[in-house]
């Protein structure tokens, strides 16, 4: 090995601690880019294999009945290239072993298997046999989830019939990658489940004979969809056709889509973040080395190296740091690749896999974080050998400082002497002073914008939960049901109190826009489901007018005092022309508010209901859980109390494996500014240090030269990462949230603490690291030695 | 004056002190059994070679070591068995050092140098005396960038006087000036022992030093091989360079 590379070695080893802390810094940039660009297109890949292997298609479309020949017709339309029908309906299903009824969606299968769209496969078992009535397929989550195995049975009332069932197998569709019920927030396997049935068995039930409800559309590439949705439902509109969807509006699809789109938006934004800090550490610490080698640099000169030998030296030292890097942050990433997938798995199902090999991110992130350690190095390298060998054995000049104006407003402060030298290092060097304060209002930033999940957390479940559905079971009519209905449910086991609502789909637009919504109405009175909005809370309905969500208010250009068309997408179809009256922040759903009243005078009606909400007596609650399974009135029912448990079980794990991931890469980058910084300014200071030990000062008072001066850093660094955290979190939310789901965007003080907290004391402990070193220095070294 | 070791108190005490530094299996023995006695108000001029023992013994008297064996008697304290932060005590109220390259903050002016010291001592002067009392208080709002070497070493020696030490060790304070210079160190070295009755050692390579001092201690091997009086000391303008 030559000389000049074995002295290479020896300096690293030198400075493996800061080589360290850089290299976990990069790692961590690294890492988030190779698991979250892996993960994405490992997910994107098997979306577009499992899409075109099972046809998943691009317009949906549900009527109350059209007759099968409409589909010729929709297939006539140019541009579309197959066109599918089928039966679905809801049940509430009665599964052994399960007190609550359980929501079920039964989908018809056609007899011919291969032909059609939104195929499912088979995972286990088989189809239903089209000679056997009772049979079903389910889809393989909710099968597991009640161990029903192909042979089992179970009760379900379908269209007001007690019918029993025997499972044949377990599927998995491209349409229910994601799979939540009617209403529901989260997936919920054992709270709902997909059945697939013969078709005849399925249209005797639904009395659906040469009819279908449930329409799906294929379009060739390049059709015009707009034109085609136009058509479709102009075809459609006799049948009760409640407006054409694209994918983004298909539910599994768009969430699905939305966790792609963060995934993405990971991979963009929070990489560089660690590059350029990374960058800047590197240009720290070599300059500090440099500075110490100065003299060797001049003597390698005198003996006859070259300036580019001398400076590749460096830049090789950087190249050593960036490849310890990447070789941390390629494992890192890989392991937590697999982890987002396994998480991902709980969400999102798949049949398969198509894995990325990740090849691309791994170079792309092996070349930027090359080039950051590189260019991070070119300055420092630069000064090293543009000095004359002679200049640069002899010793550098003393720091110079004088006295400026603001020098002179600190000097009044009257502060202690070792205070003012913490001030006067930061005013002489403040561009190092500047890489401390980014790096760490960078890492309270990361922080801030993580844990502000929480708060929309928090904030979603305190509007949904607390103030917006305080009933305890929604039950979903199977029809239209004048309000005596409403009276009729306190015959049920348990009812302490039942409300009415009216929910309908409607289209609505103002000019030539349009969007596919809700509308629900609200009863006057009602304290259990109420519209909350996120910002103001709880929402009075005006007399007449609808309130419509920020979302859909923008899409469709609307403010409040304009009118907006409401088009109802089931009987009785009625056209409305109403006035908006407000508009609010809603998180979740974007279906538009109006009071009862004023709905049912405008559709010329007398007041009905489809949906009841009840408030239960705990101790009754089987008794009319039981008496639910048999009701035929009953379409679907949601068990609040259950759908809030499966939400906060569901976000604690995700949520929390997230948190603790960017708490971990948050801190890091703090711990890696700081100890680097410390590290410098201990190289630097020791001698300055070591004679304030000889005049007598104590060990506490010397470290509070270094430690203030970086905690100082921290403090000051505080409030700025939060302006930046919440410069990231309005960013994320703003990446995060889709035509399905909204983020709020809110930040609390206790995220802000908690985040300027968890930060100061990481950066703490790294001083504090630093510190120990100071108890090391050689006092009497100090008398000796010359600046 | 000859006779000022006989009349004033003692403040050092040295006792059969060796100092032994282990590097591996290498010792190298530093002091051999060095006894002395230091007096109040005493100008003492350490001589010796190189690795004569000069500097180890000053590092012991300033608590900055502590003899292998031997006792070393502060006044009436034992510095031998003292803990670090005893010996961090003993330096912030009884001694004052001066370094051959001033060891001056940087990033502090000369009073705020000076200040450094008055602030954590127990009865100091004001930083503003202390640079009178060395000729510099035109200069005190300088940083040691924009003084010169013999200035910084004035100002060096004003920190070390500004608490009012008993003792003021100096390890070749004229080392890296010149003749002119040295001088004026010396001269406020001088000063400072006659106007305020501290004791003062000092350590130098320059022989012809040792004529402004009230006793001559040379040390060869770690040994003392001669410890005199000078019963004429001369002023500091008469020494030559």
């Amino acid at each position: 090995m030559r000389a000049l590379d074995r002295k290479l070695l020896r300096d690293m080893r030198q400075i493996w601690a800061q080589a360290l802390a850089i290299a976990l810094v990069l790692a961590c940039g690294v890492m988030v880019m190779v698991a979250a660009q892996g993960t994405q297109r490992t997910l994107l890949a098997t979306q577009a294999a499992y899409y075109d292997r099972f046809r998943f298609a691009d317009l949906f479309v549900t009527t109350t009945r059209a007759p099968r020949a409409l589909l010729d017709e929709i297939a006539a339309i140019p541009g579309v290239a197959q066109v599918d029908g089928r039966i679905s309906f809801h049940a509430v299903l009665d599964i052994d072993g399960m007190d609550a009824p359980v929501m079920g969606l039964i989908l018809s299968v056609p007899a011919r298997r291969d032909a059609g769209l939104n195929l499912p496969l088979v995972r286990h078992g088989r189809l239903p046999d089209p000679d056997r009535q009772d049979e079903v397929a389910l889809n393989e989550p909710f099968a597991q989830a009640h161990g029903l195995v192909p042979g089992a049975r179970f009760r379900a009332v379908l269209n007001g019939q007690l019918r029993e069932l025997q499972v044949t197998g377990w599927l998995l569709s491209p349409e229910f990658i994601y799979t939540t019920a009617p209403g529901a927030i989260m997936p919920d396997d054992r709270a709902f489940g997909l059945i697939w049935m013969n078709e005849p068995s399925a249209a005797a039930l639904k009395g659906m004979q040469g009819a279908v409800n449930d329409i799906a559309l294929r379009l060739m590439h390049g059709a015009d969809e707009q034109a085609i949705i136009a058509r479709t439902d102009r075809l459609l509109d006799p049948y009760g056709g409640t407006g054409t969807q694209t994918r983004a509006r298909q539910t599994s699809h768009a969430f699905l889509d939305s966790e792609l789109q963060q995934l993405g938006a990971l991979a963009v934004f929070l990489p560089p973040v660690f590059l350029v800090v990374a960058a800047f550490l590197v240009n720290m610490v070599l300059g500090r080395l440099i500075a110490l080698e100065r003299p060797q640099i001049g003597l390698m000169r005198a003996l006859g190296y070259t300036r580019w030998e001398i400076g590749a030296q460096y830049l090789k030292l950087a190249g050593l740091i960036g490849m310890g890097g990447l070789a941390i942050g390629w494992g890192f990433g890989w392991w937590l690749g697999e982890g987002m997938l396994a998480i991902y798995g709980d969400f999102f199902r798949f049949p398969f896999l198509i894995r990325d090999p990740a090849l691309g991110s791994m170079l792309i992130s092996g070349g930027l974080a090359l080039a950051a350690t590189l260019i991070g190095a070119a300055r420092a390298t630069y000064a090293a050998i543009r000095l004359p060998p002679a200049e640069a054995m002899s010793p550098p000049a003393p720091p110079r400082f004088s006295r400026g104006r603001l020098d002179r407003g600190i000097a009044a402060l009257g502060l202690r002497q070792t205070s003012m030298m913490i001030l006067r290092s930061i005013l002489r060097w403040p561009g190092r002073a500047a890489i401390t304060l980014l790096g760490v209002s960078v890492s309270v930033g990361v922080l801030v914008s993580s844990y502000f999940l929480f708060d929309a957390i928090d904030l979603v479940r305190e509007r949904v939960f607390e103030q917006g559905n305080r009933q305890h079971i929604t039950l979903t009519l199977a029809s239209t049901q004048p309000e005596q209905a409403v009276r009729d449910a306190y015959a049920l086991p348990g009812v302490l109190h039942a409300e009415g609502a009216y929910a309908v789909p409607a289209r609505l637009s103002h000019g030539h826009l349009s969007r596919q919504s809700a509308l629900q109405g609200h009863f006057a009175g009602a304290s259990l489901a109420r519209v909350i909005d996120d910002v103001a809370g709880p929402v009075t309905l005006p007399d007449h007018g609808v309130i419509l969500p920020e979302l859909v208010a923008r899409d469709l250009g609307l403010v409040p005092g304009d009118r907006v068309r409401v088009a109802l997408l089931s009987p009785p179809r009625a056209v409305l022309d109403l006035p908006v009256s407000a508009i609010i922040h809603q998180s979740l759903g974007g279906e538009a508010h109006i009071a009862a009243s004023a709905l049912f005078q405008a559709m010329q009606v007398a007041p009905q209901v489809n949906q009841i909400h009840l408030l239960i007596d705990a101790a009754q609650m089987s008794a009319l859980q039981a008496r639910l399974k048999t009701l035929p009135a009953v379409a679907g029912l949601a068990d609040w109390q259950e759908v809030r448990r499966q939400f906060d079980a569901s976000i604690a794990e995700s949520l929390l494996t997230m948190v603790v991931i960017y708490t971990g890469v948050g801190v890091l980058i703090a711990i890696g500014v700081v100890y680097n910084a410390a590290r410098i300014q201990l190289s630097e200071r020791s001698h300055e240090l070591a004679t304030l030990r000889v005049l007598g000062f104590t060990r506490g008072e010397v470290s509070y030269v270094l430690v203030g001066e970086m905690m100082l850093l921290a403090l000051v660094a505080v409030p700025l990462g939060w302006v930046l955290g919440y410069q990231f979190a309005q960013g994320m939310v703003a990446a995060i949230s889709t035509d399905v789901v909204q983020m709020p965007f809110v930040i609390s003080r206790r995220t802000y603490a908690m985040a300027g907290l968890v930060v100061l004391v990481g950066s703490l402990g790294a001083v504090l690291i630093v510190r120990r070193r100071l108890d090391r220095v050689d006092l009497v070294s100090a008398l000796k030695a010359r600046d | 004056m000859s006779n000022l070791a006989q009349i004033s108190r003692p403040v050092f005490e040295l006792r059969d002190v060796t100092r032994v530094f282990r590097t591996g299996s290498v010792a190298v023995q530093a002091l051999r059994g060095v006894s002395l006695t230091l007096a109040e108000g005493e100008m003492v001029v350490l001589l010796g070679a190189s690795g004569s023992g000069k500097s180890t013994l000053v590092n012991i008297l300033g608590g900055l070591d502590l003899p292998t064996e031997g006792q070393v008697q502060f006044r009436d304290r034992d510095l031998t068995r003292a803990s670090d932060a005893d010996l961090t005590r003993f330096r912030r109220d009884h001694v004052g050092f001066v370094f051959q390259f001033y060891n001056l903050v940087p990033s502090l002016t000369a009073r705020e140098n000076v200040a450094l010291v008055t602030e954590i001592a127990r009865k100091p002067i004001s930083p503003e005396q202390a640079l009178d009392i060395v000729g510099l208080g035109a200069r005190m709002d300088h940083f040691p960038s924009e003084l010169s070497g013999g200035e910084q070493q004035r100002v060096a020696i004003a920190r070390a006087i500004a608490k009012q030490p008993e003792v003021l060790l100096c390890d070749e304070p004229t080392g890296a000036l010149d003749s002119k210079t040295g001088i004026q160190v010396l001269e406020a070295l001088c000063d400072v022992n006659r106007n305020l009755g501290t004791a003062v050692v000092l350590i130098t390579h320059n022989a012809d030093i040792q004529r402004i001092a009230h006793r001559v201690i040379v040390l060869a091997d770690g040994r003392v091989i001669r410890d005199e009086v000078n019963p004429d000391p001369v002023a500091p303008a008469q020494v030559s360079w």
